[in-house]
């Protein structure tokens, strides 16, 4: 173990994979000589010459010559410096690299990581700041992570490339600089598996990225009221872990859900809807949807703080199912 | 390198292979045997074969929606493409993909592509990977005159430009782009000349002319593996057909497609071959003959296989 900020972890499991395998590389706008918009890659061009690539500003480009690296044979991967700019590449991501495999009837593999950032709260406004993951969980043969802590960060990072579908996985602006616990070496998260960061028996809050932080402060309030909250960090949307939810919402009976993106379309009504559907017995009140309203991120620290979800909107809704 | 009579016949063979094929494709299409799109390269037939004639096994393409040249030009097999046009379980893509996406990856064929402009930046990262082994494998990119257009077109030939890449951009220039006619969708005469802006070669060749494309691709593959980096090359040429079939293609000048017809690549390699004294009639008209099997088998092995598991819709989707 070893105590290292989150932004430390990714590129801690980046570089203990490329060590590993070399047909690892990155690339992307500024991952070289500058680090990185956020700092995550820095020190890795020096490290690995040749195989962390700068990419002029060319996110169609980046991704699609990523599927095409993938395609064959290379693990690339190829980083979008925000989340917000993936309309720029979505062809190459939602025609290309997610389908490859299914339309050429099995016969490829497109074994690359689309690195890239969400979030909100730093003032960034509407197109710097969104959380985009419920389009990417739309799109079948893509995996989609977000990781909340740093043992997570880079373990999730590591079973990304060695995972051999495209996988998005999207960091969080707030959780750079979170410090923490990580295993040295190589250290694996594996897809698809939700994590309970803090158990509890009363009420089960399903959230993920940095929410599952709001999420944890709300539970120690509550738990003072004599609430005890289970929160589960889902940690990867798809493959989306059914059963830790279900399991969780047998013991509680209640169901609360926590994400920054917006309300409509976003990846909660998917979790609400796996629990309607296959555990609606085990449900005593209506489930609950704590979300960002349907308006784009406002830039105003006023506004956006308004609109991000809170530790007291999470209380407030937990205690509306007692 | 000189061409020699085999090679000037092989190339014969791969030509009547893609005419042959597709005209049986035009006719199932008619019959209502295939479903989907139909695409067809008729008339285009020396720009695939002159280019693929360049590469092995080893290296890769990027096809198009207008697909079925690339693939038997570099080598796919007719039985499972056609196959595939009928959507059967033995079809290259098991019936999942269809014309617009027959791949074989084991070939290098990444695959033809339902989205225009699509496999430029996607050829671009093979062309990474070549470079990256160090192997001296290349990566072809063949896309249409309306594809052109496409941002990918710039984003794809800068990046390849200044990261030196082993790719060479084949730009089949057949005048439209469905009905929206070349001198309508863009302001330049030759297409090669946006080479130019990436500081790279750019060639304009008669894209009927097989020999005049071998020997076009020939340099811009050598330049490639020998890490000069990327070439774009413009085969002028001529979609015979409609933009798909059941397009009559009534936006196309008369007078202009009666000129291209007499353009047919086909014909003029197989007066070559006999001026050359390389073959007879008779010699060419037993490879025809050859071919026309070939298809027929090929029908009859796609007509033959069972369609796929209505259970095999869930398989795929992703690796394990
Ligand atoms: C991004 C995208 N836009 C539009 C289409 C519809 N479309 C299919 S083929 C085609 C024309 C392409 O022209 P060109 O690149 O010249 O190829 P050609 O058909 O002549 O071989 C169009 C517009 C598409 N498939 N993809
Ligand atoms: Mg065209």
């Amino acid at each position: 173990m070893k105590k290292m900020t989150y932004a430390e972890a990714i590129r801690d499991g980046l570089r203990v994979e490329m060590q590993r395998d070399p047909s690892v590389y990155l690339c992307g706008e500024d991952v070289g000589k500058f680090g990185g918009c956020f700092g995550v890659t820095a020190g890795l061009v020096d490290e690995f010459p040749g195989r962390v690539l700068d990419t002029p500003i060319t996110e169609t480009a980046i991704i699609g010559s990523a599927v095409g690296a993938a395609a064959a044979g290379l693990r690339p991967v190829a980083e979008i410096m925000f989340v917000d700019f993936t309309g720029v590449c979505m062809d190459e991501l939602f025609n290309q690299a997610s389908k490859m495999r299914y339309m050429f009837g099995g016969k490829a593999k497109v074994p690359m990581v689309l690195r890239t950032i969400c979030g909100g709260g730093l003032g960034a406004a509407a197109q710097h700041s969104q959380c985009m993951e419920a389009w990417f969980a739309h799109i079948p043969g893509i995996k989609t992570v977000l990781p909340a802590t740093p043992a997570d960060a880079k373990g999730l990072m590591a079973a990304a490339i060695r995972d051999d579908n495209p996988v998005v996985y999207i960091e969080h602006k707030q959780l750079l600089g979170l410090s923490g616990d990580v295993p040295a070496g190589e250290y694996l998260v594996p897809l698809g598996q939700a994590d309970i960061k803090r158990a509890g028996g009363d009420v089960t809050i399903v959230t993920w990225s940095w929410m599952v932080h709001r999420a944890l402060a709300a539970a120690e309030a509550l738990a003072r009221e004599g609430i005890a909250a289970e929160i589960i960090d889902l940690r990867s949307v798809v493959p989306l872990d059914k059963e830790t939810i279900l399991k969780s919402v047998a013991k509680t009976n209640k169901l609360v859900i926590v994400h920054e993106a917006v309300k409509t379309g976003g990846f909660g009504g998917e979790v609400a809807a796996v629990v309607a559907e296959e555990g609606f017995d085990l449900l005593d009140t209506p489930i609950k949807r704590v979300t960002a309203p349907d308006t784009p991120v406002p830039f105003s620290a006023v506004l956006e703080k308004a609109y991000l979800p809170s530790e007291g909107k999470i209380i407030q809704a937990v205690k509306e199912l007692f | 390198m000189a061409l020699t009579p085999k090679d000037l016949l092989a190339f014969y063979r791969t030509m009547v292979t893609i005419r042959t094929f597709e005209t049986k494709a035009a006719e199932l299409f008619a019959a209502g045997k295939l479903p989907g799109f139909v695409h067809l390269y008729i008339g285009e037939e020396a720009a695939a074969t002159g280019v693929c004639a360049n590469l092995t096994d080893a290296d890769y393409i990027t096809s198009t929606h207008r697909g079925h040249g690339h693939l038997i030009a570099k080598g796919g097999r007719v039985d499972l493409m056609m196959a595939e046009l009928y959507g059967k379980a033995t079809g290259y893509c098991k019936g999942k993909g269809g014309s617009m996406h027959i791949a074989d990856v084991d070939l290098g064929i990444l695959g033809a592509n339902g989205i225009v402009g699509a496999g430029q930046p996607i050829a671009v990262g093979a062309a990474f990977a070549c470079k990256y082994r160090g192997n001296g494998t290349v990566a072809v990119c063949f896309f249409g005159d309306g594809a052109a257009n496409r941002g990918t077109f710039h984003e794809a030939l800068n990046l390849a430009s200044i990261w030196k890449l082993p790719v060479v951009f084949i730009c089949e220039n057949n005048m439209y782009g469905i009905s929206n006619c070349q001198r309508d969708h863009m302001n330049i005469v030759d297409i090669a000349d946006r080479a130019a802006a990436y500081g790279i070669p750019g060639a304009t060749v008669d894209g009927n002319d097989v020999v005049a494309v071998y020997e076009a691709a020939a340099e811009a593959v050598r330049r490639a593996r020998g890490g000069d980096g990327p070439s774009l090359i413009e085969c002028k040429t001529w979609r015979w057909r409609g933009h798909f079939e059941g397009d009559p293609g009534a936006y196309k000048n008369p007078d202009e497609q009666k000129a291209w017809l007499a353009k047919d690549p086909i014909p003029r390699l197989a007066q070559k071959l006999i001026d050359l004294g390389h073959a007879t009639a008779a010699d060419l008209a037993a490879i025809d003959d050859e071919v026309k099997a070939q298809v027929a088998a090929a029908v009859d092995f796609a007509e033959q296989s069972p369609d796929p598991d209505p259970a095999d819709v869930l398989t795929d989707v992703y690796a394990s």
